[in-house]
């Protein structure tokens, strides 16, 4: 990097201006959540409990959390096995096509969220099966795929590729190699998957407000409680959504630094 | 001899267009040491994998222990490779890594472990047997790698450059320690590499392969003093390689006449030989004497130093002769101040018949 000073701390500068601007908002709602008084204004009222105590009792936000943990539980599992599985037909074999079959499978990302959701409410609504948890988790298990598959086959990229061949060599079935070389090697990057899977899904509204009807998931709640009005529980689950999201963020990250980590000092 | 273990009968690997291994016929015996050598790219390892099972040959049968080995599956054959990357499994501890083919054997816990800790202490590591692999210096990952595929004790043990990430020292001792292991044990040793004296040092029986098909096959010694062709010559050692045409024969000898003069080469009965053809012969190099006056022989040549070569006790010098033809010489190193070294054409190079070797035309 340049050494002189004014360019270090032009850098720094707008480091700091990069993450003002996508922390302070957060930062504003977790402030204004713990605020006694009714409106988002300057100055604050005293400290108060009042919003979580008012969610907390409230049983359309444990149905929604409940139906949020739910989707995104089982949203992380499917989506980090099918990525799995993509990651290893990709590592695994050559064969006709692989490229197109690559980046299908590395699509949905690139698909603008509503045409997405609308397209997903279409289908779901001609088979009849729009409006329930299982759609949901349906959409959000095509929305996480590619992010499950990125994770794991930048794992996969590192394995020593004699590694699988040794195990077949010293006696073990494909399956059994894959059991016991694969997967343990996959092991730090298939929790990654699991985290962030859940965390994208824990988060994502367009398409769950789309299809999942009456079984509302916590950002649709949102969404309905300030079209309604101004209420400052919403900055209370905010909290609570932003909380849940960057643990999982952080600890997938935590997971995947570990795997370099441990490349670095090899060298 | 016994029956083969290992028969390769015209076996052809074709990788789409490219042909890797082209009709090779090569039988193996139980109890040999045979390394198969050449450049990279000539098919050894593709060669060592249809024998391992992970390359299923396009045409030809592979036999081992007298049965058609073709599409058998690599986890159903006893043939444990020492792979070039050692291929150590990095989230196993020692123990369990000499386990592994035990384990997928379904042998019970406590025989594994009494099987592996024989191995562990035989290869010296036993003190490490709890310790992760990526902790071990790379003499002792190497003697995991062997007590790995030992442990099963299989009949043949197949060897994929297992020495070329290893200092040099270490290659020396890790030699002593394979020659050693395969003489104890009695087993089948493939041993593939591109290192000549990894090869020569070690092995009964030598394959050089180039371009997919076998060039020779022979003792080390023999493959060095008596090169089949010239692919082999160029290959092994430190060869002059000179060519011209047969002038004359008279009983053993024959005199062949080059741009550098007419040198005479001893050859054995059923070399066929006829005046007028094309022929190829080589000396080589630490059988060439160098001098500072003309010999009175047969073969001399006369030329200049270019460069040397110190590789401690042995030093190799190349020359040139006055027509630009380059020569090389490997002499001891103490011998080296009996002889002006100079640059001006004044030195002489020369060779009795018998030690000049013609290639088979």
């Amino acid at each position: 990097m340049d050494p002189r000073p004014i360019t270090k701390w032009m850098f720094y500068g707008y480091i700091a201006i990069v993450f003002s601007f996508i922390f302070l908002p957060i930062i504003a709602s977790v402030v204004f959540s713990f605020n006694s008084q009714r409106f988002p204004t300057v100055p604050l009222g005293t400290f108060s409990t009042v919003w979580y105590e008012t969610i907390l009792t409230d049983s359309d936000v444990w149905d929604a959390a409940k139906t949020s943990i739910i989707v995104a539980l089982c949203t992380s599992v499917i989506a980090t096995f099918i990525g799995f599985c993509t990651a290893y037909a990709d590592y695994r074999y050559r064969f006709f096509g692989k490229s197109g079959f690559l980046a299908l499978a590395l699509l949905p990302p690139t698909i603008p969220l509503i045409i997405m959701a609308l397209a997903m409410l279409a289908w779901f609504a001609r088979m009849g099966i729009s409006g329930q948890v299982w759609s949901v988790i349906a959409a959000h298990t095509v929305l996480t795929i590619p992010f499950a598959m990125a994770i794991i086959r930048l794992r996969l990229n590192d394995i020593d590729p004699q590694l699988e061949a040794a195990a077949w060599n010293l006696g073990a079935t494909e399956w059994v190699a894959v059991r016991n070389i694969i997967l343990p090697f996959s092991k730090p990057a298939i929790i990654a998957s699991l985290c962030l899977t859940a965390a994208v899904s824990f988060d994502e509204f367009a398409v769950a407000w789309f299809v999942a009807g009456l079984n509302k998931t916590i950002p649709v709640l949102i969404m309905e409680i300030v079209t309604g009005n101004i209420d400052p529980q919403v900055n209370a689950i905010g909290s609570f959504v932003f909380l849940t999201s960057m643990t999982l963020v952080v600890l997938a990250q935590l997971l995947l630094m570990k795997r370099l980590g441990r490349k670095w000092r090899g060298r | 001899m016994s029956q083969p273990i290992v028969q390769f009968l015209d076996v052809t690997k074709r990788f789409g267009d490219f042909v890797a291994v082209k009709n090779l016929n090569l039988d193996i015996y139980p109890g040999e040491f045979v390394a198969i050598m050449g450049p990279s790219g000539c098919g050894k390892t593709t060669t060592l994998r249809m024998l391992a099972g992970l390359e299923v040959p396009s045409d030809g049968d592979i036999f081992l222990d007298g049965e058609i080995m073709n599409e058998v599956s690599p986890h159903e054959r006893d043939t444990p490779l020492v792979w070039q990357s050692l291929a150590l499994f990095p989230f196993l501890n020692v123990r369990e890594n000499v386990e592994f083919g035990l384990k997928m054997r379904g042998i019970q816990a406590d025989e594994r472990c009494l099987r592996a800790a024989k191995w562990l202490e035989r290869m010296e590591i036993k003190a490490f047997s709890e310790r992760n692999v990526d902790s071990l210096s790379g003499g002792q990952r190497q003697r995991v790698a062997l007590a790995r595929a030992l442990v099963i004790e299989p009949k043949i043990l197949l060897l994929d450059e297992p020495l070329s990430a290893l200092d040099a020292h270490l290659v020396i001792r890790m030699q002593q320690v394979l020659t050693r292991l395969q003489r104890e044990l009695g087993i089948t040793f493939v041993y593939v590499t591109h290192s000549q004296s990894e090869a020569f040092a070690m092995a009964d029986r030598v394959v050089i392969m180039g371009d997919g098909e076998i060039a020779q096959v022979g003792r080390p010694r023999d493959i060095y003093r008596e090169p089949g062709n010239r692919f082999v010559a160029e290959f092994v050692g430190r060869n002059n390689i000179v060519t011209g045409k047969i002038e004359s024969v008279a009983q053993n000898t024959a005199a062949i006449s080059t741009s550098m003069g007419v040198f005479t080469v001893t050859v054995t009965e059923d070399q066929r030989i006829q005046v007028g053809i094309d022929a190829t012969f080589v000396i080589a190099a630490d059988l060439v004497r160098l001098t500072n006056t003309k010999p009175e022989a047969d073969n001399v040549i006369a030329c200049s130093l270019i460069s040397e070569e110190f590789v401690g006790s042995v030093v190799t010098l190349f020359l040139e002769s006055v027509d630009g033809h380059e020569f090389k010489v490997q002499l001891q190193e103490r011998y080296l101040a009996e002889i002006d070294l100079k640059s001006d054409g004044s030195l002489f190079l020369s060779w009795p018949s018998a030690s000049a070797h013609l290639l088979p035309v």
